[in-house]
């Protein structure tokens, strides 16, 4: 059988992608990271590949707003040919920065008349922050997350805070079966008495004129939602479930060591990310 | 035309939060709510030059720089948005503009005009602003105020009132070119020492005699590019002339410390390792290289940053982070930087405004501006930063010290380089401007309180996904075998990294080929400059056009600026004109010796602390000594810092900085693979205790090494395997005393090294860490840190410090004396007196090969070392750890239960032990100190009982925690 081919696209900051290829060649792919560049020059070189990857990183040091700047080049230079790669039954995964740009390109939900349905903002909290956390997850019709349901995996942002225009966008999306990850709390965490009470939301220094602080809108409280994120989204997929975004890094969960508690628990077989790659590899055998 | 695009946050306003935290600093939280109650809210902006209409700007509004769920945007003419119609009904009035000065990196703005392109937008230039509006005007006092201290950092920013009066955006002029000659052959030694300081050359009077000398057999004057160099090359930042000069020390002379202890240490190591040195390259390339397995060596650089991080916390922090990540990949022929460390020492964050010296930023400003500029270069470099510690002491308040250490992997066959005669000399990565220059001489003098204003030409914003980029073709183009030479442009400029690279061969350098920022600059400061970012490579001709297509194909700017050419000299050129001609030999061997004088007397050693003393602490007291070193801000958890960091990235991480049940317990070290697919990993760690260097600073020293290596044993690494770096940061070493001190240090290193059989491999000092005021000099205790990379066989047998289950027993390894001298239980209960501890260091090393064996036979449940605190420190912190309760029912005897519970004497390890092992685990150290305490239990407390079997400590998990938590939960 011949090995899913996988371009993992390199911009300059992007900085998860040595570890995205080797999380793909555990799974069993071929998977190459190529240039922005190379692709500008030669859009055509996409279809040679099953899956594209945004994988993480800064971007152009995510200036302007975490991705934009990929995402803009991704429309402008890329538009066309990623909605060919797509309706050709291909795969497309954006993790963290890469989830960044594909959103921000309108690669997961299209803009309406009204513009962007959703964003990732700042962490409610305001900082960059690297955690461990709980997801949990309802693949629906999306192929990478087949099989799973709770699992441990980081993240490491400081734009993860997803924000959906109205709340009716929110609302559509789960009903669409679109919300495929979400932020939960952990069975260790729930064995030791339950959620702490949020410890972020505004802070003291927001005293004065707080009218014009606006209060972030969250389901579960800091650190199981990390970062505010509305309705504790973790990863979308698009309508046809080929297309996810993530903030959490999967790669970074492949190897038993991985996992923060691996000194306490034991060394498991596999890191629990694995099984995203092995069936994006899947998906094409 | 110049256009004013704006947005505004919708959701949190970090700037506007940024500046009520640093009000509440200088003036106390209720000036703050009084005065800054009608502060409305900050902006961000851009102004954009070009000749396009405004719907353009609204364009690039719209498709690029506004997130409309989260911000407004709006866009006008120059100044024409000046008010903001809040949608809750408050008009918000502009009350100060913020823009970087002009020719300080700005990389929002380039990006910005990059992405402006992308959308085919012709801009000519790009400046970012942010501006603040408030309800009212601001009342004269606080205006001041926020204008003075608050707003923006004089050295890289500028405040401005009202309109901007801007007609364009674009920097430089015409540069007219002429040469200058100093002349220097007929002046005395006061004029040669008036020269040196107004040319800002800190040169000494032998050093500007010799130059003279020279000059005068030439039969010339030097020209001032000529005199910049000699300047640059024999500054103590590059040339570090103190430590290997001559020291006449307590009456004997030392003829080069470096050469008698630390790298003499280490080749005594390797010529007793025989065929089991370890070492590749030490104290000769950019950073250490040590082998790793067959295939890689790993090397590791630490640097410091401290005067520019002083003026400019975030821009000094953030290009220290960016120069030492540049030192491994400019190490042999280029290693990938696998991780960063970072150590600071800063004054107490809570220290009153008015105990601030003129001039001085506030320490907990400095603090937020040093991880900030930290977490943005390394975070965006994909670098993890996985190790670091924070020192607190008063005398850092006009000095804070900021340590960076990067571990780069280099393939076996790429750690040579030797730049051949015929190679091109070829510039990569950034532009070069006026940034820095004088860096490498300002670091090497005195700050005083009018640093903050004069010398702001010195400090710099880094960019580091320049660094990224030059990072991804330089590994591409080692691979391919496309250059024979590397370095780095750190301090001293082109002037350095072409100096040092062309030492044995000589170089030709065009200097108006090197790309600029901007036009404008001279000839001398496009040779000195520090501009970031950038990178020699020395690249035989026929590689060239592979290079330079490679470097284009990731749009990375290669430059060749000129030829290595065998001529023994240096050789500059303007337009073909030449403006310096110097010979290689008097350029590096030139530099008079420096002879400095160092004293050293042992201080009487003050009452023995502890029994019968007349405040010592009552036993119902232990808990709250306890809680109070949990607290203290050395001692206390750093998760504010190190979640800030990215110290997952590359995906190698095995052991994290934060260990435990709830993820958030203080690992030893940190444990990483730097090969995916291999188990093989590394372990770093590091060892920094200044309060001891105040007793002694040999035994400052030999505890500093001890504890790095305790702490790199205790998570896995081989005893056998680790490698050292010293960075010794000192006061002025021109006066004996202090010279003395840091001539003990180096003793220490020299003699634990030894003992330990732990090679030194790369090391850099920092002197004249002084800051003068008007009244007084505050100089910085003196502070070594010791960094320690391990390696770990295989790194599945890794231990944490979290206890992991109820019913394990465990053990204290190491001896146990009365050392309280510098420990935190004098700190904390204001005491003083006592010894410091001593290493032991007949056996040390044996404990650290027994602990490694038992770690390896998987004896070892949870391993924490024993630092400041003492072991009642050390069980807290694995207790809360693991969330498992620990009942102390064996404390043994000693000179006194404070000794036994707060002590530091060093080499001392607690282990939990399953049951089942702990008869194999006893046997192991059969013949050594180590004594099982008692047993872990599935309560969630400390229990400590003493000597007669009372209750000395007894204390739920929680308050532990909370205690150690809640210092530094900003």
């Amino acid at each position: 059988m011949l090995k899913p081919r996988v371009l993992i696209l390199r911009a300059p900051g992007a900085n998860c992608d040595a570890e995205t290829q080797f999380a793909f060649e555990q799974a069993g792919a071929l998977a190459e990271r190529v240039h922005i560049n190379r692709l500008r020059e030669n859009p055509g070189l996409l279809h040679q590949y099953q899956v594209l990857v945004i994988p993480g990183g800064f971007t152009y040091g995510d200036d302007v707003a975490a991705g934009k700047i990929l995402a803009n080049q991704l429309s402008v230079f890329l538009g066309e040919q990623l909605r060919i790669f797509r309706d050709k039954e291909k795969l497309i995964l954006g993790i963290c920065n890469g989830f960044q740009a594909i959103l921000k390109a309108g690669l997961i939900m299209p803009p309406d008349e009204d513009g962007p349905l959703a964003t990732l903002a700042h962490n409610a909290h305001g900082r960059f922050e690297d955690r461990w956390i709980t997801l949990e997850a309802a693949p629906g019709k999306c192929p990478f997350l087949a099989g799973y349901d709770r699992f441990d995996v980081p993240i490491a942002h400081g734009e993860g805070n997803f924000i959906c225009r109205e709340a009716w966008i929110l609302k559509g999306l789960e009903q669409a079966g679109q919300i495929v990850l979400r932020y939960v709390e952990s069975e260790a965490r729930s064995a030791e008495g339950g959620a702490r009470s949020a410890e972020s939301g505004a802070p003291d220094s927001c005293a004065p004129r707080s009218a014009l602080c606006a209060p972030p809108s969250t389901t579960l409280p800091f650190p199981i939602n990390p970062n505010g994120s509305q309705g504790d989204v973790a990863g979308v997929c698009d309508a046809t479930g080929r297309v996810l975004g993530l903030m959490p890094h999967p790669e970074r969960h492949v190897l038993p060591t991985h996992h923060p508690q691996w000194t306490r628990r034991g060394l498991a077989e596999e890191g629990q990310g694995l099984r995203l790659f092995r069936n994006a590899v899947a998906y094409f055998l | 035309m110049i256009w004013e695009i704006e947005i505004l946050p919708r959701l949190r306003d970090p700037e506007r939060e940024r500046v009520l935290t640093e009000y509440g600093l200088l003036a106390g939280p209720q000036r703050r709510d009084r005065d800054l109650a009608e502060f409305a809210l900050t902006a961000r902006g851009f102004l954009v030059e070009g000749i396009f209409p405004l719907e353009s700007a609204q364009r690039l509004l719209d498709a690029l720089l506004l997130d409309p769920l989260a911000e407004w945007g709006r866009v006008g003419e120059l100044n024409a948005l000046q008010s903001f119609e809040h949608p809750s009904g408050v008009t918000a009035l502009a009350f100060a503009t913020v823009l970087l000065k002009p020719g300080v990196m700005d990389p929002v703005a380039e990006s910005v005009e990059l992405a402006a392109r992308d959308l085919g937008i012709d801009l000519f230039s790009v400046r970012t602003f942010r501006r603040y509006y408030a309800a009212q005007p601001m009342p004269a006092p606080v205006r001041d105020l926020l204008f003075r201290k608050i707003l923006a950092n004089e050295a890289i920013e500028q405040a401005i009132e009202g309109p901007l009066l801007l007609d364009h955006l674009t920097l430089g002029s015409e540069y007219t070119f002429q040469l200058v000659t100093v002349p220097i052959r007929n002046l005395d030694d006061d004029a040669l020492l008036t020269l040196s300081r107004s040319g800002q050359l800190s040169l000494n009077r032998a050093e500007m005699r010799a130059i003279q000398e020279h000059y005068r057999k030439m039969d010339r004057d030097p020209t001032d590019v000529e005199l910049e160099t000699l300047a640059q090359t024999w500054s103590e930042h590059c040339s570090h002339k103190t430590l290997k000069g001559h020291i006449e020390f307590n009456g004997r002379l030392i003829r080069n410390l470096l050469k008698e202890t630390i790298f003499g240490a280490t080749q005594e190591i390797r010529s007793r390792l025989g065929p089991n040195d370890w070492c590749v390259s030490v104290f000769e390339d950019n950073a250490g290289v040590v082998r790793f397995d067959d295939n890689y060596h790993v090397c590791f650089k630490v640097e410091t940053h401290n005067h520019p991080s002083a003026i400019e916390p975030y821009g000094g922090a953030n290009t220290g982070l960016g120069g030492v990540i540049r030192d491994p990949l400019g190490t042999g022929l280029g290693a990938k930087p696998i991780c960063n460390t970072d150590v600071f020492c800063f004054a107490p964050p809570d220290t009153p405004s008015d105990a601030l010296p003129p001039g001085v930023l506030h320490p907990r400003k400095v603090m937020t501006g040093v991880v900030s500029g930290v977490r943005d270069y390394g975070n965006r470099m994909g670098i993890p930063t996985i190790n670091g510690a924070v020192c607190f002491d008063p005398r850092y308040i006009g000095n804070p010290l900021v340590y960076c250490g990067t571990v780069g992997l280099i393939p076996v066959q790429r750690a040579q380089k030797a730049a051949q005669p015929g190679d091109l000399i070829v510039a990569v990565g950034g532009r070069t401007g006026r940034d820095g220059i004088h860096g490498a001489t300002f670091s090497s003098i005195e700050l005083s309180h009018e640093s903050e204003s004069v010398s702001g030409g010195a400090v710099q914003i880094g960019n580091a996904i320049t660094e990224k980029k030059l990072l991804d073709v330089i590994v591409q183009a080692r691979d391919r075998g496309l250059y024979s030479a590397i370095t780095d442009c750190g301090a001293g400029g082109f002037s350095s990294a072409i100096g040092e690279m062309g030492e044995k061969v000589g170089a030709e350098v065009h200097l108006e080929r090197a790309p600029l920022k901007y036009q404008g600059l001279s000839y001398t400061e496009i040779w000195i400059s520090e501009a970031q970012e950038r990178m020699i490579l020395a690249v035989p001709p026929r590689k060239w056009d592979m290079l330079r297509l490679l470097c284009q194909s990731e749009d990375v700017e290669a430059t060749a600026l000129g030829t290595f050419e065998p001529t023994g000299k240096l050789r500059l050129f303007y337009k073909d004109k030449q403006v310096a001609e110097i010979d290689m030999e008097f350029l590096h061997e030139g530099r008079p010796q420096v002879v400095r004088k160092a004293t050293w007397r042992a201080e009487a050693n003050p009452l023995p602390h502890g029994l019968g003393s007349d405040n010592v602490v009552r036993a119902d007291q232990f808990s709250a000594v306890l809680h109070a070193i949990l607290s203290s801000p050395n001692v206390c958890s750093k998760e504010w810092i190190i979640r800030q960091y990215d110290h997952e990235v590359q995906g190698g991480s095995v052991v994290k900085p934060l260990v435990g049940a709830a993820n958030d317990g203080p690992s030893d070290a940190a444990v990483v693979l730097p090969v995916l697919g291999s188990w093989r990993g590394i372990a770093v760690g590091c060892g920094i205790n200044p309060h001891y260097g105040d007793l002694d600073p040999y035994h400052m020293a030999a505890l500093a090494i001890d504890e790095a290596v305790r702490n790199v044993v205790a998570v896995g690494a081989d005893p056998k395997r680790i490698a050292l770096l010293d960075n010794f940061c000192w006061g002025n070493t021109e006066r004996p005393e202090v010279l003395g001190s840091l001539v003990r240090a180096a003793e220490a290193c020299r003699d634990v090294a030894l003992a330990y059989m732990m090679p030194f491999i790369s090391g850099k000092d920092s002197l004249n860490n002084e800051f003068r005021t008007p009244g007084r000099t505050i100089a910085i205790p003196p502070t070594l840190l010791i960094s320690a990379l391990g390696i770990v066989p295989d790194v599945r047998r890794c231990v944490t410090m979290d206890l992991k289950e109820a019913g394990n027993a465990f053990f204290l390894v190491g001896e146990t004396k009365n050392e309280l001298g510098g420990s935190h239980y004098e700190l904390v209960t204001g005491q003083a007196g006592g010894d410091v501890p001593n290493v032991n260091t007949a056996l040390a090393p044996r404990l650290f090969a027994k602990l490694h064996e038992a770690i390896e036979r998987g004896l070892v449940r949870s391993c924490h070392d024993l630092s400041e605190g003492g072991l009642a420190t050390a069980l807290a912190e694995m207790a809360f750890a693991g969330n498992i309760g620990v009942d102390v029912t064996s404390l043994g005897v000693g000179p006194s239960d404070v000794v036994l519970l707060f002590s530091e004497s060093p080499t001392r390890f607690v282990l939990e032990v399953r049951p089942d092992h702990i008869e194999e685990l006893s046997n192991l150290f059969d013949g050594l100190p180590c004594r099982r305490l008692g047993q872990t239990v599935k309560e969630a407390r400390l229990r400590i009982a003493g000597a007669n079997g009372e209750w000395l400590i007894w204390t739920p998990l929680a308050e532990l925690k909370e205690s150690w938590q809640k210092t530094l939960r900003w």
